[in-house]
């Protein structure tokens, strides 16, 4: 039996029903488990010391064509210690709401991957520090990009779309707290706190 | 050429093997249009802005180094810096994202001032029809030249660089209008909103990316 396969069935012995089934595929062995449970199955496989699962390798989502089908966060997690790979998979039903767990405060690397599952389909992680969009800008209005239901050109006509990105303030990205000068802003002058507060963009003349 | 200066002491040396171009061909005088004057060193020292975003970018580094050599054209300099640019190369794709920023480098540089469109992605979206990408970066500024390509080798861009000459080389300072900055309409866009949507139309393989229901 390989490490994954024991792994996952430590996982169904210790959390009983709600791992909701194991699976194979491509060499990969693959757990499907509840929301409701998943953060502390997650917790188990790192902190147990013969799981050691240290390494958060991606968290992503996947979104099926059938629209029975639910909506999937996979957490691919690797122990680097014992070099073994296991997949986590929460089915999320489409119909309610799109929320599980952070996992930010075990493996500090979540926080981007989940922004990125967060930006593109909409899926809500509670506790998460800081969850805004990350590749779109942050006022982007038109959805979750890769769901399937939305349109492969967006929603809104090309000229609407222009005319939003235009409208964005790139400086505004970045808050007085991400900018090194943080640290030194009891020191600088008020209108610069102000112009930091606003983001620089001014009149074009 | 009417900058060539010929006198029947112009190659004359001196016993010591100096040039007496001093004593022999001053004073001295050349006579050319104005027009002619001013764009012949415009067409010819045009600093260009590199504005690389994608594949593109690889292509313009090709161009600008010494197997290709933009220098030759007067391209001597890249500038980094918006304020001291003359020809803005955008090329590689165009996100939404990034429209408000060449927007932003566009209006800060001043006139006068060109724009190349470099590659298929920056001139018309290329194959990214898709929610993120500008279909064409001249919704967003005014383009000069476009060079096709996917992406152009260094030879094309030479060529677009070459068309530009040309082109400025028939501009008039008496005409204003070439110098008018083209700046956002009040509602916020450079275009009128449907030559926008139909600039950015689907075209060619793309009519069928309808696979999203």
């Amino acid at each position: 039996m390989s490490a994954a396969r024991e792994s996952a069935a430590a996982l169904a012995a210790e959390f009983g029903p709600a791992v909701l089934r194991r699976s194979e595929s491509c060499g990969d062995t693959i757990v499907s488990v509840t929301r409701e449970r998943a953060h502390a199955m997650l917790q188990w496989l790192k902190d147990t010391p013969n799981q050691d699962f240290d390494y958060l390798t991606d968290v992503t989502a996947v979104d099926y064509r059938d629209p029975g089908q639910p909506l999937e966060v996979v957490y691919q997690l690797r122990s680097l210690r014992r070099k073994v790979d296991l997949r986590i998979k929460i089915p999320l039903d489409k119909s309610g709401d799109l929320i599980v767990d952070s996992v930010w405060d075990l493996w500090k690397g979540a926080d981007w991957l989940e922004r990125e599952v967060f930006d593109m389909f909409g899926v809500t992680f509670a506790g998460h520090p800081d969850l805004r969009r990350i590749l779109m800008w942050e006022t982007y209005t038109e959805g979750f990009p890769l769901r399937k239901d939305f349109p492969l050109r967006g929603h809104y006509s090309r000229a609407e779309q222009t005319r939003q990105a235009l409208a964005a303030n790139p400086e505004a990205h970045y808050s007085m707290e991400v900018l090194s000068i943080a640290a030194a802003s009891d020191d600088l002058p008020d209108d610069m706190l102000e112009r930091l507060a606003a983001g620089e963009r001014g009149e074009v003349r | 050429m009417g900058l060539k200066s010929t006198g029947p002491g112009a190659s004359e040396r001196t016993e010591g093997g100096v040039l007496s171009t001093v004593s022999t061909l001053s004073p001295n005088f050349v006579t050319t249009r104005l027009d002619f004057l001013a764009n012949w060193a415009r067409s010819n020292s045009l600093w260009p802005m590199p504005f690389g975003t994608a594949c593109c970018a690889i292509e313009f580094m090709a161009t600008a180094a010494s197997r290709f050599d933009l220098s030759r054209f007067g391209m001597e300099r890249m500038s980094f810096s918006p304020r001291q640019a003359d020809v803005l190369i955008c090329a590689g794709r165009l996100p939404f994202k990034l429209a408000p920023v060449i927007r932003r480098i566009w209006d800060q540089m001043p006139q006068p001032k060109w724009a190349i469109s470099m590659g298929a992605c920056a001139s018309s979206g290329g194959i990214f029809d898709t929610y993120a990408m500008v279909q064409g970066i001249d919704t967003i500024i005014p383009v000069d030249v476009y060079v096709p390509g996917c992406p152009p080798r260094p030879e094309g861009l030479m060529y677009g660089i070459m068309l530009l000459q040309k082109k400025i080389k028939g501009e008039s300072l008496a005409d204003l209008s070439l110098r008018q900055e083209m700046l956002l309409n009040p509602d916020g866009l450079f275009l009128p909103p449907e030559e926008i949507d139909e600039l950015s139309e689907p075209f060619g393989n793309s009519v069928h990316q309808t696979r999203s229901t």
